[in-house]
């Protein structure tokens, strides 16, 4: 019965309180009251701590206040008999238990005890903000936390795959009886980490803190809560972070304990152990906690618990098949065979075709399979040719739906894709092949995965798969033509050229007042969605979050706004939103869900921007990380003078052009300036400033204001003369 | 089955009845046996004499006259009998809440120093209600202007009265429509007795629709304010252990019985006793300490604030003084039998009356003034001390039974038991019930009456509504009856629960029976109630609720007012014997059948406890089925 556990969990949580304290007092005797204290690479201080009391806690000092606070949450064990309720108590003891927790692996950092060997540690900001586009298009329904060990390395292996199969990121760790299930997979040589869906954090319960900081951060992230709205926090993660805790193995105090923390945030707990239960639903979606002892069950149990939303494809090929598996490399020594990249030539194309030119389902293979490659050769030819008719498709589609061959590709395991057009490049593993993947499969992942996705459009998938080198450049002539055609079309899109925008509220299921527009010259925040992946996306789901808007009378043409633009802004902001100009920084700008690919930043001082990507995680000529300045920039609300954007955007005629444009940036990573090359070159060549490339300062210039400034002016770049921003 | 047996469950009472019949004392069932059979014409409601042209009587067989001397029908006589019944209930529910706001304004003035704000964040909720604002000001500043406000309410003559707002609005917005909104306490009440006056309101529809609107006035008025702002000076109750029954009458102790129903002196008195001089006074009288217990409601509210023992119900306030072991008992208002003098008379036991407005002859009076409550409370424990060594040992005869409970819950404080800190909430019992685990909740109260077997009625319904998976929320002599019982126990879900009410017991580590306080607190359970709407998911307005209530063993006419008050808010009510009504078909028909249609609650009789049950669970699951919600999870019984 219950009791039992609520028991457990106040004496684990008297446990972990009391060494946090112990640790606090030995640190500050140690170090110092203003000593300072920190997680790597986030804004957001003791996140569990910022998002639920609104503390920052940057000192032992700051975080003497959190340990009296959740000692006063501490509450006394329940009566043998007649005992008082317990269920608040027992909760709150969990949140005492989260915080305490948080201080212990702070000072673990402090004391260099952290990330513990193979284990990833505190889980940054940019990893948690990469992982929120995956989150909201459902890619990745929900999210593991492993505790424990499993009876048998075989058992923890086949939990993890069962995840990744469903595309559900487990965290791994803690242990039992001094075994955990990180060195289970590592034994078994299990890839892990974030590419993989597995990620370990720490061999003890304690560390189990990261996996639940991480999802606090979301809902002040995503959510545009506030920190300090401790109740909208949990509720968030509650509704919309689709997570639960799966123990193997005995429990003990501290993981009853860490559980009565998780059940705080709507998280469930799922035990393979003979536990107490507690089915009542309210705090937690379903139950809260329940046993399952069979572990070929165990994991649709978790899932039916958690209410996890999977799509399950049944993908008719002799590997696992899912997004999990899409991150996933294969390594020289594990290669069977490729093609394309250096080793080879190889193109991919998809092309519409009239309804009788194409046979359903047909996968023809003209040449030799991947059975038999030229003697002593690992590579071979390829020319992946896909044919698709459909009473609504179109011509514009194409690109959309051959990109997707990369990601259709990947998700087999063992497989790997990069790369697009002429320039892919696809490995096959040994265990593919030898499991029987041969080149048909690659057929009958992409008619089946065209069919599933974009059923709206396509009718009809046929496959040809050409492995002999003079057809692969017959066909490769009249592909490039197409492939030049349609660079021209995309080119020559503008956003005058158009009368209708798309809209994307894919994300409101994370940041609920938040609207992205779309426009021919500006791609979603998140960069992974163009004018025409909206207007597909509109075909192909009429209801779905992406909507045509005509952009309706013209309010100012300078700042890009428009009346009937305005007016869906409004209304699917829930109202908060009145505004929102295209093209500006300063008037009216755009908000942000959270998935941006780049902040651009004002600097004042110096009369221009900054633009900084996700990928950088050092400092900037703003004073802030990027993870400081997307702390301030999502959660669905306009702040004039920061923006989050999709990479392309910066290189589009309608970047900032009511600023100025490009000619604005004075700032920007290396590796960002890399990143865009030819194309950032062209546009300022357009602006008639063909040297403003090397006058954009980066990380190896300065990464203060002040040296920033200083060497602008040596280098005279242009925005010192223009009209004042502000 | 012996005498004792049939006329109480609870064996301390039948020990202290057999007592009684050996020392040949005549206590309450004697004294009703004796007035067997009792009068027809009042059983009916068919008695008029309101008028000096009567008495007159409606002979309920058509034979003889079947009008009252001025042309009164039956229908008219009794309709204007139970408005006056609920007109007497709601004025002594609201009288009591008067008193409460009364002190509340001498604490504020800072005329009653021994009172104090002791609840700063229910005193601020409250004042917001009133729209007062808050800005700045001082507990007491802000307590002051919450007791004139309240007190504003008994004599406000027009609009409607402040707490019906936290009604949910489609109940309003029908009452509204309905002209039952009560627009002032008092003016409800006067009006009551002006209609039934000789020659006024002679439509019984339109007498009991204001009888509904007066009971509204007591729920949502008097009773509230009664509740409310005794947790602003006494402290809002939370979960507490306490014990229950005659046994807690110690016999080496001084013991006081505090009874009737107001907490103002009590709550005062309960310090007094632990006044070190006192205790030691105790001590040189050859005490080893100071006992205080309840009796009635006073015992519900010490208990639920205090923890403070309780002696028993209605039906018990003879048999404490049987004992032969208390020295003194306080009382105040409401519910104390005028047999207790005579009584306390053939024992050492001194019987003191406080309240101004409840004098006994022959009995010591000690007015009550919230200006000098302590000094008042010291003197009075100060002669029970004295009186400790007039106690005749050889008469002594405490039961050794007594029963552990938790009680102390209230509708502010349930989230919090459910989801702590952090996750207050009353989601749980709104899945709970939505997803079948729970198939509703129940209301039991009132009070005791001999003509029903002592505690039967309240605690045979309350096993057979928790075996059916029905959560039940208790006041006043009920709570006690099933606290004896062992069901205010949170092992009681183990051993009587259904399998859906025990999962969600066991969760929360809660008995499956809530003492919610006295019986002014059932303004508690329409809160409850109101917030179980808010939540969502289980219709629009109280009467879609899958709720009902009951007083089985009901006696006063504050137990009609309570009833009417809960019909009138939609919800399904089970009285044990009758409401003197039966006399008149039409004015039957209406409370028990046609109600229903207009305010969606309406009243049944059921003198047996299992089958009353089965009538609330009836209703709870045409509720149930009323909002498509699941079946029930488990099949119990």
């Amino acid at each position: 019965m219950s009791k039992i556990v609520a028991e457990a969990v106040i004496r684990g949580s008297r446990e972990v309180f009391k060494q946090a304290s112990d640790f606090l007092d030995k640190a500050i005797k140690e170090k110092g009251e203003s000593q300072r204290i920190e997680f790597p690479e986030t804004a957001f201080y003791m996140p569990m701590a910022n998002a639920l009391l609104g503390v920052k806690v940057e000192t032992l000092k700051d975080a003497i206040a959190i340990l009296k606070h959740a000692e006063s949450l501490l509450p006394q064990v329940p009566a043998d008999k007649v005992w008082l309720p317990y269920l608040g108590d027992a909760l709150n003891a969990g949140m005492a238990t989260l915080f305490s927790e948080e201080i212990i692996v702070a000072l673990r950092y402090l004391y260099q005890q952290e990330p513990q060997k193979d284990c990833n540690g505190f889980f940054t900001d940019t990893i948690m903000r990469s992982l929120g586009i995956q989150l909201v298009d459902g890619r990745m329904p929900g999210f593991a936390a492993i505790l424990g060990a499993a009876p048998d390395n075989q058992t923890a292996v086949k939990i993890v795959r069962e995840l990744q199969q469903r595309n559900i990121l487990a965290f791994v760790g803690s242990s039992v009886n001094g075994r955990s299930i990180i060195d289970q997979l590592i034994e078994e040589n299990v890839q892990m980490g974030w590419d993989n869906y597995i990620v370990p954090y720490g061999r003890d319960t304690i560390s189990g803190i990261y996996p639940l900081n991480w999802a606090i951060r979301s809902a002040l992230t995503f959510g545009g809560i506030k920190p300090g709205q401790a109740e909208k926090c949990l509720l968030y993660t509650k509704e919309r972070v689709f997570a639960f805790g799966l123990v193997l193995g005995e429990l003990d105090d501290i993981k009853y304990a860490t559980g009565a923390g998780a059940i705080n945030m709507g998280f469930p707990i799922i035990a393979d152990t003979d536990i107490p239960e507690i089915k009542p639903s309210g705090i937690t979606v379903y139950e809260a906690l329940v046993k399952e002892l069979d572990h070929k069950k165990i994991v649709p149990r978790c899932i039916e618990v958690r209410g996890v939303k999977v799509k399950v494809s049944n993908i008719a090929v002799p590997v696992s098949y899912a997004a999990a598996f899409e991150g996933e490399r294969v390594r020289k020594e594990q290669l069977q065979l490729e093609f394309g990249g250096k080793s080879g030539q190889a193109f991919e194309y998809l092309t519409m075709k009239d309804m009788d030119q194409v046979v359903d389902g047909k996968i023809e293979i003209i040449g030799p399979d991947i059975d038999q490659p030229e003697k002593g050769k690992k590579s071979m030819p390829l020319a992946l040719i896909v044919e698709v008719a459909g009473r609504k498709m179109q011509k514009d589609f194409e690109p959309v739906l051959e990109r997707q061959i990369h990601r259709f590709v990947n998700y087999a395991m063992g497989l790997m894709h990069v790369g697009q057009r002429d320039m892919n490049w696809i490995r096959v593993s040994q265990e593919a092949f030898s499991k029987g993947f041969r080149l048909k499969h690659i057929g009958v992942i992409l008619h089946a995965m065209l069919h599933q996705e974009y059923s709206a459009i396509v009718d009809k998938v046929q496959i040809k798969i050409y492995t002999k080198q003079e057809d692969l450049e017959k066909l490769l002539a009249e592909a490039s033509n197409t492939f030049k055609e349609r660079d021209e079309r995309l080119r020559g899109m503008t956003d005058e050229s158009v009368d209708t925008f798309y809209s994307c509220t894919l994300c409101q299921s994370f940041a609920p007042n938040h609207v992205c527009m779309i426009t021919p010259e500006r791609l979603g925040l998140c960069g992974a969605y163009s004018w025409l992946d909206g207007k597909a996306s509109y075909e192909i789901t009429p209801t779905g979050p992406n909507q045509p808007v005509a952009k309706g009378a013209v309010v100012d043409q300078n700042l890009g706004q428009w009346k009937d633009i305005n007016e869906f802004f409004y209304s699917k902001s829930n109202k908060t939103i009145e505004k929102v100009s295209m093209y500006s920084l300063m008037d009216s700008p755009q908000s942000s869900c959270g998935c941006f690919e780049c902040i651009v930043a004002i600097i004042p001082e110096a009369n221009g921007v900054m633009v900084v990507h996700r990928d950088y995680s050092g400092m900037t000529p703003c004073g802030m990380s990027f993870t400081t300045l997307a702390g301030s920039v999502g959660g669905g609300v306009q702040t004039p003078g920061f923006l989050g954007v999709g990479k392309l955007y910066l290189v589009s005629k309608k970047f900032i052009s009511a600023e100025g444009g490009l000619k604005r940036l004075l700032w920007m990573p290396k590796e960002l300036k890399e990143l865009l090359g030819d194309k950032l070159k062209k546009r300022a060549e357009e602006l008639g400033q063909p040297d403003l490339i090397e006058k954009i300062a980066d990380e190896t210039t300065t990464t203060t204001s002040e040296q920033l400034l200083e060497s602008l002016q040596k280098l005279k770049h242009p925005a010192l003369e223009m009209d004042p921003m502000m | 089955m012996s005498d004792a047996k049939q006329k109480s469950v609870d064996v301390a009472s039948q020990q202290m009845i057999e007592q009684a019949e050996a020392q040949n004392i005549k206590i309450v069932w004697d004294r009703y046996d004796t007035m067997q059979p009792q009068c027809g014409f009042g059983q009916l409601g068919i008695c008029c004499r309101i008028c000096n042209m009567g008495p007159c009587r409606i002979d309920p067989f058509g034979e003889g006259p079947q009008k009252g001397v001025c042309g009164a029908s039956a229908d008219t006589i009794v309709a204007r009998n139970l408005l006056r019944m609920i007109a007497t209930g709601a004025a002594a529910h609201s009288d009591h809440g008067r008193d409460i706001a009364e002190a509340l304004l001498l604490a504020a003035e800072g005329k009653a120093h021994d009172y104090g704000v002791n609840n700063p964040v229910r005193l601020r909720e409250i004042a917001t209600l009133y729209g007062i604002k808050l800005d700045g000001k001082k507990d007491l500043e802000i307590a002051g202007e919450v007791a004139l406000k309240a007190l504003s309410e008994f004599g406000q003559q027009e609009g409607e009265l402040r707490f019906i707002s936290r009604a949910p609005k489609k109940t309003q917005d029908l009452w509204r429509k309905l002209g039952v909104t009560p627009r002032g306490i008092d003016r409800e009440i006067v009006e009551c007795m002006h209609r039934t006056h000789m020659g006024v309101d002679n439509d019984y529809k339109n007498i009991i629709m204001h009888g509904l609107r007066t009971a509204l006035s007591d729920g949502w008025g008097g009773s509230m304010i009664a509740t409310e702002l005794s947790d602003i000076l006494f402290g809002a109750p939370n979960p507490i252990k306490s014990k229950v029954n005659l046994g807690v009458l110690k016999e080496n102790y001084v013991n006081v019985v505090v009874h009737g129903h107001e907490p103002t002196l009590s709550d005062v008195v309960v310090q007094a006793a632990e006044d070190a001089e006192l205790i030691k006074l105790a001590k040189k009288n050859g005490a080893e300490g100071i006992n205080i217990v309840g009796m009635c409601c006073t015992a519900n509210e010490m208990l639920m604030r205090h923890g403070i023992h309780s002696a028993g119900n209605f039906l018990q306030q003879e048999l404490a003084i049987l004992t032969g072991s208390v020295e003194l008992m306080m009382v105040d208002v409401q519910c104390i039998m005028p047999a207790l003098a005579e009584l306390a008379n053939c024992f050492h036991t001194e019987l003191i009356t406080t309240s101004p407005k409840a004098k006994f002859p022959g009995v010591t009076h000690i007015g009550f003034d919230e200006k000098r409550a302590m000094e008042i409370s010291k003197t009075i424990i100060k002669r029970a001390v004295e009186n400790f060594k007039n106690r005749r040992k050889e008469r002594v005869v405490i039961p050794q039974e007594t029963m552990d409970l938790v009680a102390g819950f209230t509708a502010e404080d349930i989230p919090y038991i459910i989801g702590g800190k952090y996750r207050s909430t009353w989601k749980p019992v709104n899945e709970g019930i939505i997803s079948g685990r729970l198939r509703g909740v129940a209301g039991v109260v009132g009070c005791n009456n001999p003509n029903v077997r002592h505690d039967f009625g309240h605690t045979e319904m309350v096993k057979e509504l928790i075996k059916n998976d029905v959560l039940v929320v208790v006041t006043g002599c009920s709570a006690i009856a099933n606290a004896k019982m062992g069901l205010l126990k949170p092992e009681a879900a183990l051993k009587f629960a259904g399998n859906g009410l025990r999962e969600i017991c066991e969760a929360v580590g809660i008995p499956p029976v809530l003492h919610v306080g006295s019986c002014v607190d059932n303004s508690r359970i329409l809160i409850a109630c109101s917030k179980i709407v808010e939540e969502g998911g289980l219709g629009e307005s109280l009467s879609d609720l899958p709720v009902a209530g009951a007083a089985p063993e009901w006696m006063s006419e504050k137990a009609i007012s309570i009833g009417f008050y809960f019909v009138a808010s939609g919800v399904f009510t089970v009285f044990g014997t009758p409401q003197p009504v039966l006399g008149s078909q039409k004015v039957t028909d209406f409370i028990t059948k046609d109600l229903e249609n207009i305010v969606g609650g309406k009243f049944a009789f059921e003198v047996d406890p299992i089958k009353a049950a089965h009538l609330m669970i009836a209703h709870i699951d045409k509720k149930r089925q009323g909002l498509k919600l699941k079946p029930m999870m488990y099949q119990n019984g």
